[in-house]
């Protein structure tokens, strides 16, 4: 069953999600810093989590930096749990490199459903093929991506963007469309998602992010790959 | 952003009692004026100058007319002198009857003593002058009657051509003078001259051009001197008037220079005053409002983290509460249940907060209405329960999540508080975007219609709970408003429902 590091220093919502974790079948390491969590996933084999849901607000290191070193040091899929759902709040952390965000309070359901979602993102897609846009190689049996024979590692919400994305080369697709495909959700999701995750793609994938050529915006639509 | 927001305050309706801007009327804009005759300025000026014009010329008057007098007065004098003296030395030449060669004569002679003047000596029907060719209608009737009348020199000012003329007549006696004031025995010989008065009119006119030459440089100075009152005056009034401007667009820590002891200061002093008390409670007013909002902030957040914990462990109860006693059971699903309503509202409060705190921004992508509403509606459930009139191709940029919010809001309202059908329409006109939703319950009467946007107004009063959190409504406004347009309550007409309208700009451009 998928293990979980949980990250939260209030006791009570810790509890209740370990609980609720639990009866869902996830094994749980719950810890109260940032530190602690680090240094769970510092043990041999990143102690066996295959996912780390976040508190923003910690003490000590907060989870923007808690995001930003998990992101550093491998592609764990993080989701960003939050009690101030603020803009700001929920921009910063998705730059750091969160792929989804929950805000508090959130049932048990949800929170699972949301899990689910980010480990189906990171598991293996069924179809085969070796693409190559200009130099850009994306290896859909391999899940690796190389442009111009560098390896570029990507987490897995940005590998199942590009994958959705350069499945069909020229064709657009919408905010909402891109939220049901990759981050299952219905359309109550959040746009900001896919913003975010587009912005950090083309971070790693352009010459010029500000002048894409892979991942170019269609203005009132949604988003497109190619033509190259 | 802040633009938007003025504009969506300035235009909402009076549905939610909220103060005006104090930036009504535009007043705020400090401009440059050109002076203007109307002014106070103008009228300063223009009375100086009218008041100096009035004395001076009043002044010129009265002096020209007091040397133009002098003047003619001493000419008049010297000519009846030198004529009388004339006449006299000459009387004993002439004899009586006088024939008209001795009258040319005489004429001429009076003449010659007299500098450039005509002599007409009459005697009887005979008239004789110095130059024939004279014209001698100068000498008046008048004149003859008077010369005949008085013993004495008769004169008298005349214009002729043009110019002005002395005309002096006397009648000339026989004999020696029996002294001075007798009169000498009437001959019967009159004898008149015209002297010029030009070179004396010439000098009075002289004078007058000089005065005139005189008043530019009065009048200059007046204007002068008033200007520089006026600007003595009317500086601080400007100075004043900038302030004020500036206090009422909300520049409450404004104040003007209180300089001198007079009205102007005085003024000053008591605009300084009104201003300190005017930023003192407006100061102590945000403060207090600042510490509710923050208050209030403050509550939500930390209302969340416990409610957090609650809603996990809820969702155990429920899943739990058929293996518990019938009583355990109900105890379990009320706490689920009512923890449920109590995390909605405390969303819906620190939403509110966040408003009232100007922390929200938009994130607007272009979007297609038809189909953003629809999912609305089938997020919720809503699909079967509501009629939808949606053209397609209708697009615009907004912010998907805060249309859902005020799209759910008023279907909500309409599902809980009307009667169904509810319907759904959307139209785009110009520049306007119109969401309507219309149910066909009784409608609302015009008190609660007054506050349906009111924070946790229950039109029913003796429903104290509800199923939502009595901030839905203002919330949707609040999001209409961050959008700058509006929602609206069409009037209650007898068989329609409550009808609710919400108004956008239809903004469709590229520029994101």
């Amino acid at each position: 069953m998928p293990h979980v590091l949980l990250i939260e220093d209030d006791m009570s919502v810790r509890d209740g999600m370990e609980l609720v974790l639990r009866r869902h079948g996830h094994e749980v390491d719950a810890v109260a810093t940032g530190e602690a969590g680090l240094q769970v996933l510092s043990r041999p084999r990143g102690g066996g989590i295959e996912i780390a849901v976040v508190d923003l607000m910690l003490p000590g290191i907060d989870g923007f930096e808690v995001c930003r070193r998990i992101r550093a040091r491998g592609q764990l899929p993080i989701i960003m749990l939050t009690s101030r759902g603020d803009d700001l709040d929920v921009v910063s952390g998705l730059e750091a490199g969160a792929d989804d965000y929950v805000v508090k309070p959130i049932t048990g359901r949800v929170l699972e459903a949301r899990i689910r979602a980010a480990l189906r993102r990171a598991g293996p897609l069924t179809r085969t093929e070796r693409d190559d846009f200009a130099g850009l190689v994306i290896d859909r049996a391999g899940l690796t991506v190389t442009k111009h024979g560098t390896p570029i590692p990507l987490p897995p919400t940005e590998l199942r963007l590009l994958l959705e994305l350069s499945a069909s080369p020229g064709r657009v697709l919408s905010r909402e469309q891109l939220l049901e495909l990759v981050w299952e959700h219905d359309f109550l999701g959040d746009s900001r998602l896919v913003d975010a995750a587009v912005g950090r793609l083309r971070a790693k994938l352009e010459d010029v992010p500000a002048k894409p050529r892979y991942i170019q915006t269609v203005r009132g639509f949604g988003y497109r790959f190619g033509p190259l | 952003m802040r633009a938007a927001k003025q504009a969506a305050a300035k235009t909402a309706p009076g549905t939610v009692a909220r103060p005006p801007t104090t930036t009504e009327g535009g007043g705020g804009r400090p401009r440059r004026r050109l002076p203007r005759v109307d002014g106070l300025r103008g009228r300063l000026l223009i009375t100086v100058v009218v008041v100096a014009l009035i004395s001076a010329v009043t002044a010129t008057a009265l002096a020209y007319r007091e040397s133009r007098d002098a003047v003619l007065k001493r000419a008049q004098n010297a000519a009846v002198d030198d004529f009388r003296g004339r006449v006299e030395q000459l009387v004993p030449e002439i004899d009586v009857p006088i024939d008209p060669r001795s009258m040319a004569r005489f004429a001429s002679k009076v003449s010659s003593g007299l500098r450039g003047s005509l002599v007409v000596v009459q005697y009887r029907d005979f008239t004789v002058g110095s130059d024939p060719s004279a014209d001698r209608t100068r000498i008046t009737p008048e004149l003859r009657v008077a010369v005949r009348a008085h013993p004495r020199v008769s004169l008298q000012r005349v214009q002729y051509a043009g110019k002005p003329w002395l005309v002096l007549g006397a009648p000339v006696g026989l004999g020696p003078p029996s002294g001075p004031g007798a009169a000498a025995q009437p001959s019967g010989v009159e004898i008149f001259a015209v002297v010029s008065l030009a070179e004396e009119e010439r000098d009075t006119a002289e004078l007058v051009r000089s005065v005139q030459g005189g008043l530019v440089p009065v009048v200059l100075l007046a204007v002068l001197l008033a200007l520089l009152a006026a600007r003595t005056v009317l500086r601080p009034v400007r100075r004043l008037a900038r302030a004020t401007r500036r206090l009422a667009t909300g520049e409450l820590s404004i104040r003007v220079e209180e300089k001198g002891r007079d009205e102007l200061a005085e003024l000053a002093h008591t605009f300084n005053e009104t201003a300190g008390t005017l930023e003192h409670t407006v100061g102590e007013l945000r403060e207090q409002e600042a510490l509710a909002r923050r208050f209030v902030a403050d509550v939500s957040h930390e209302l969340r983290t416990p409610l957090a914990a609650m809603t996990m462990v809820c969702g155990v109860l429920d899943e739990d509460a058929d293996q518990l006693t019938p009583d355990t059971a109900h105890a379990a699903r009320t706490v689920s249940a009512e923890t449920a309503k109590l995390a909605r509202l405390v969303d819906d409060l620190i939403e509110i907060s966040r408003f009232d705190a100007r922390a929200v921004a938009l994130t607007v992508h272009e979007l297609d209405l038809a189909e953003a509403i629809r999912a609305s509606l089938a997020a919720r459930c809503w699909t079967h329960r509501v009629e939808t009139d949606l053209p397609p191709g209708i697009r615009a940029r907004l912010d998907r999540r805060r249309l859902d919010v005020i799209v759910a809001n008023l279907v909500a309202n309409a599902l809980r508080h009307g009667a169904p059908p509810v319907t759904v329409t959307v139209r785009a006109e110009d520049d306007r975007l119109t969401v309507s939703v219309a149910d066909h319950g009784p409608g609302l009467p015009p008190e609660a219609a007054r506050h349906v946007f009111d924070r946790f107004y229950k039109a029913d009063s003796s429903r104290a709970r509800s199923e939502g959190s009595g901030l839905g409504m203002a919330i949707a406004l609040e999001n209409a408003r961050l959008h700058g347009g509006t929602i609206e309550i069409a009037p209650r007409t007898p068989g329609t429902g409550a009808v609710f309208t919400l108004r956008l700009p239809l903004r469709t451009d590229s520029a994101s």
